[in-house]
C-alpha cells in the first residue's frame, strides 16, 4: 500500500503536465457525471488539459469563502443563475468576455445562438432545468391535464396536488393558470393587485395542496398515490418515469425554467485554461452530449438538433428537455431580478398566508 | 481561633514549636493558610490545564461562532461600510432634513465607487431588507453611474429611476447608515420603522413571526406534556420489572432512539399518509369510507405525532433512572399506615420522581423549541415552527441578520423559561441519570 503510494507519487511527479489542470467545482451525482462525460473527458482528449473535478453541495458557497480568504483553488464552477448574479454583483467573479464563445459551424455568432439571458457579464449558461406540472397517468384515464389552469381545477381533475413550500414558482404558476400570458407574468406580479390575484388563485386549491420541501418528495408523493398532480423539478419527474418506470407524465405548458452555468472565481489560478474549457464545453456538440446524460436542456438553439438518445437506451432524449421547441410554447423564464428584490417580502406574505 | 480542643491546632502548634496562639503555621514555619492556599492553587492550575483543551474547543467551535452569528442581528455594515460619504451626511444632518444637493452628490459618488468595487450588490441587499424591491434599483443604477454621471445629481439620479426621490428609500438609507441597528429585531416581532422613525406594526398579511413564536412554544409545551403522559407509565414499568425483562423492554425504547431521525420521520409518513398503512387498515375494517380517509400528516397533527414519538426517549430515560433509585419501602410504609394506593402514589411516589420529570421535561421542551427537520417534512402548512423560518433566512433569502435576530429571540426566551424553571422548581432538583 505504502509502496504503491510512493510509486504513484513519483510517477505523478514525472508525468507533470506541461499545461496546468483546470479545477472544476461541480455538484456530483448524475449532474456531475454529465460534466465529466460530456465536457471533461472530450476536452482532455482534444487539448491535453486535464480537468480535475471536485464536488460541493452548492459550489456557489465555497466561492465566497475562497475569494474572501484569497486562496482560490477553483478555476471553473457550476452555479445556479441566481447565485452567479449575486456573486458577480459582489465582485467575487472574473468577467467572461462573450467573444470567446464558439460560433456555430454554419457561422452563426454565439450571441445569436444562446437563448436570451444565457450569457451575462460573469456567467455562461450550460443547461436549463425547469419547474413543470406532472401527473400520474393512471389516475386520469380519460381527459389528461394539459395546462396550469387544469392544475387548479380540482373538479375536473380530482386529487391532491403537491407544490414547493415557498412563494417562488407558485405565484407565477397561479397567474398563468388565471390566464396571464407567460410574457406578462412578471409585469403583473410587480403590482400589488397582481400579487393579490396570484394569492387569490392559490387560495382556490389551498386545502388540496401538500407542500414539499425537498426535491425528492414530489415523485415519492406521486408514487404513493398521496397526490395526483405535482409541480416539481423536471429532472426528478424524468428520473422517476424513465429510471423507475413510473406512469408519470409532464405537462410542459406553463413550465418555469432557470439556468445553471459556468463562472470563474476572481483570482482563479489557471484562468487561461479555464476560459479554454468554457469555450469548449459551451460549444454545441458537448452541450448536446451533456443533455443525453441528464434531462436538462442545452441553452444553445443549435445544440437541440444534435441531442441523441438517452444514454444507454434507444429512447430519444429530445422530448424530455425543457428547451425542446415543442416544450417551449408558453414557457416562462424565471426572472431573477424580480426574486432577488421581492424574495423576503413575498415569502413572508406566503408564510403568513399558509398559516392563516 | 485555635483552642485546646481543636486537634489541627494542636498539631500545628507542636510542629512549629512556637506558642503563637494567633496564627497557625506549617512545618516550614510559614503561615498555614498561605501554604494551604498555595497548594490548592497548584491543584487548581493543574485542573484548569486538564480542562483547557475542552475549554478551547468549546470557545472556538461554539462560543465564538455563535457570538459572531448573533452579532449580525444588531450589526450590519453592508451599507455604511460601502457608502461612506452619504453615511457621513446622514450623521451630520438630523432626521427630517430634506436631502440637499450635497447629499445627492455624496450618494452619486458612493454609488459609482461602490459599483466600481462591485460592492453595490451588498449595499442593495441591505436596503432591500427594509424596502423590498430596491436591490435591483441599486445594481442597475450602479451600472449606469459607472459609465459616468454629471451634476446636478438629483436630476440625474431621478432620471435614471424616479424611486430615488422616494422618502421611504431615504429613510431606509438613514437607518442603515449606522452599522448598529435594531431593525432586525423589530422585523422579528412583526414591527417596522415608519418613514418618520416611529415604530409600527407591519401589515396584517405580512405578520408571521409572532404567530410562529407562539405556535412553537405552544406546540413544544403540548409535546412535552404528551411525552410525560406516555412516558411516565413506561418508565415506571421499566423501573419496577425484574432486570431481565426490563432490559428487554429497554431495548425497545432505545432502538428508535438510535435510529436516524430521518428514517423515523419518513416511517411516520408511510404510516400516517392518506394512502398509508393506518388509513388502509381503517378502510379495510370499514371504520371509514375510502373517500373519507383521514388527513393525519402534512399538518399540525403530523408534527405533534412525529415529534412526540421522536422525543419520547428523552423523557423516559431520565424518569427511569430516577425511578430505579426510589426505595419501594416508602410506598409500602405509606400503604401500611393506611394511605390508599392513589394517596401513596400522589404524596410519596410521584414527588420522588420530580427530579427526573424536571430533567425530562426540560430536555424535551428545549429540543422541541428548536426542532427543524421533522416539522419541515411532515408539518405541511400549519405545522411549521419558527426554526423553519430561521432556516429559510439562512439558506434561501440569505438574510443572515434576520436569521440571527430570530435565533437570538428564541435563545432569549428559552433562557427566560429556564430561569423561571429554576425559580419555580430549582435547577438543583434535576437529575439526568
Amino acid at each position: 500500500m505504502k509502496r504503491t503510494l510512493v510509486l504513484s507519487t513519483a510517477l505523478g511527479l514525472l508525468a507533470l503536465p506541461a499545461l496546468a489542470d483546470v479545477n472544476l467545482l461541480s455538484w456530483g451525482g448524475a449532474y456531475g457525471n454529465s460534466h465529466l462525460e460530456a465536457y471533461a473527458k472530450p476536452f482532455e482528449a482534444e487539448t491535453g488539459i486535464k480537468v480535475v473535478i471536485s464536488d460541493a453541495d452548492n459550489p456557489a458557497t465555497p466561492i465566497k469563502a475562497m475569494v474572501e480568504a484569497g486562496n482560490v483553488t477553483t478555476d471553473v464552477a457550476s452555479v445556479e443563475y441566481a447565485d452567479a448574479v449575486r456573486l458577480c454583483d459582489e465582485g467575487l467573479l472574473e468577467t467572461i468576455d462573450a467573444s470567446i464563445l464558439a460560433p456555430v459551424d454554419d457561422g452563426t455568432a454565439a450571441a445569436d445562438d444562446f437563448i436570451e439571458g444565457a450569457v451575462t457579464e460573469c456567467f455562461v449558461g450550460t443547461d436549463v432545468y425547469s419547474m413543470v406540472l406532472a401527473y400520474d397517468d393512471s389516475k386520469f384515464p380519460d381527459a389528461k391535464p394539459a395546462s396550469p389552469a387544469d392544475f387548479f381545477d380540482t373538479a375536473k381533475f380530482p386529487g391532491k396536488r403537491t407544490m414547493r413550500k415557498g412563494a417562488k414558482f407558485n405565484l407565477e404558476l397561479a397567474l398563468m393558470a388565471d390566464g396571464v400570458p407567460a410574457a406578462e407574468v412578471y409585469d403583473v406580479l410587480g403590482t400589488p393587485e397582481g400579487v393579490d390575484r396570484a394569492f387569490a388563485k392559490l387560495d382556490s386549491i389551498k386545502n388540496d395542496v401538500i407542500w414539499w420541501e425537498a426535491g425528492a418528495q414530489p415523485p415519492q408523493l406521486l408514487a404513493d398515490g398521496e397526490v395526483t398532480m405535482a409541480f416539481a423539478f423536471n429532472g426528478r419527474i424524468f428520473n422517476a418515469a424513465q429510471g423507475d418506470g413510473k406512469p408519470f407524465k409532464i405537462v410542459w405548458d406553463g413550465q418555469i425554467y432557470e439556468m445553471e452555468g459556468w463562472v470563474v472565481p476572481k483570482g482563479a489560478p489557471n484562468l487561461e485554461e479555464a476560459l479554454k474549457f468554457i469555450t469548449f464545453s459551451t460549444s454545441p456538440a458537448p452541450q448536446a452530449r451533456a443533455a443525453e446524460f441528464i434531462s436538462y436542456g442545452p441553452p444553445r438553439k443549435s445544440a437541440a438538433a444534435l441531442v441523441g438518445n438517452i444514454e444507454g437506451t434507444e429512447v430519444p432524449m429530445g422530448p424530455n428537455l425543457p428547451t425542446t421547441e415543442a416544450n417551449m410554447t408558453n414557457a416562462l423564464g424565471s426572472n431573477l431580478d424580480f426574486w432577488v428584490d421581492h424574495d423576503a417580502e413575498l415569502n413572508e406574505r406566503f408564510n403568513s398566508w399558509l398559516a392563516g | 481561633m485555635a483552642n485546646a480542643l481543636d486537634p489541627h491546632a494542636a498539631i500545628a502548634t507542636t510542629a512549629s514549636g512556637a506558642p503563637d496562639r494567633g496564627s497557625l503555621t506549617a512545618a516550614d514555619g510559614k503561615p498555614l493558610a498561605r501554604a494551604l492556599a498555595r497548594s490548592q492553587q497548584r491543584a487548581r492550575r493543574r485542573a484548569f490545564l486538564l480542562v483547557l483543551p475542552l475549554l478551547a474547543f468549546i470557545l472556538i467551535t461554539f462560543v465564538i461562532p455563535i457570538g459572531q452569528m448573533l452579532q449580525r442581528s444588531f450589526y450590519n455594515d453592508g451599507f455604511s461600510a460601502n457608502m461612506p460619504q452619504i453615511s457621513a451626511w446622514f450623521a451630520e444632518n438630523p432626521r427630517g432634513t430634506e436631502p440637499d444637493e450635497a447629499a445627492w452628490a455624496a450618494l452619486a459618488a458612493d454609488l459609482s465607487a461602490s459599483a466600481e468595487e462591485r460592492s453595490i450588490g451588498v449595499v442593495g441587499t441591505r436596503i432591500n431588507y427594509d424596502v423590498p424591491g430596491t436591490r435591483s434599483l441599486f445594481t442597475s443604477t450602479g451600472r449606469q453611474v459607472r459609465r459616468g454621471i454629471e451634476p446636478p445629481y438629483r436630476e440625474a439620479l431621478v432620471e435614471i429611476d424616479e424611486d430615488w426621490a422616494s422618502p421611504r428609500l431615504w429613510s431606509a438609507m438613514r437607518n442603515a447608515a449606522t452599522p448598529l441597528t435594531g431593525n432586525f429585531y423589530l422585523a422579528a416581532v412583526d414591527r417596522t420603522r415608519a418613514d418618520d422613525g416611529s415604530i409600527r406594526q407591519v401589515e396584517e398579511r405580512q405578520q408571521v413571526y409572532v404567530m410562529l413564536f407562539m405556535r412553537t412554544f405552544w406546540l413544544s409545551l403540548l409535546i412535552t406534556a404528551l411525552t410525560f403522559v406516555l412516558g411516565f407509565p413506561i418508565a415506571h414499568l421499566l423501573a419496577t420489572l425484574p432486570m431481565r425483562k426490563s432490559n428487554l423492554l429497554m431495548i425497545l425504547v432505545l432502538l428508535p432512539f438510535w435510529t436516524s431521525l430521518l428514517v423515523r420521520t419518513t416511517s411516520w409518513m408511510v404510516l400516517l399518509q392518506q394512502q398509508g398503512v393506518i388509513n388502509d387498515i381503517l378502510v379495510w375494517m370499514g371504520a371509514i369510507g375510502s373517500d373519507g380517509r383521514l388527513q393525519m400528516i402534512y399538518n399540525q397533527t403530523g408534527t405533534i405525532i412525529a415529534m412526540t414519538h421522536i422525543l419520547l426517549p428523552f423523557m423516559i430515560l431520565p424518569l427511569y433512572s430516577v425511578m430505579r433509585t426510589i426505595n419501594p419501602s416508602y410506598v409500602r410504609a405509606a400503604r401500611s399506615l393506611g394511605a390508599t394506593s392513589w394517596t401513596a402514589f400522589r404524596r410519596i411516589y410521584f414527588p420522588q420522581t420530580l427530579p427526573g420529570l424536571g430533567a425530562g421535561a426540560l430536555l424535551v421542551f428545549i429540543l422541541a423549541v428548536g426542532y427543524y427537520i421533522t416539522p419541515a417534512l411532515v408539518g405541511g402548512s400549519s405545522g411549521q415552527l419558527i426554526s423553519n423560518m430561521i432556516a429559510m433566512h439562512m439558506t434561501d433569502t440569505l438574510n443572515w441578520s434576520m436569521a440571527a435576530a430570530l435565533a437570538a429571540l428564541l435563545l432569549g426566551s428559552v433562557l427566560i423559561l429556564y430561569w423561571l424553571y429554576d425559580r419555580l422548581v430549582g435547577i438543583d432538583n434535576l437529575k439526568l441519570g
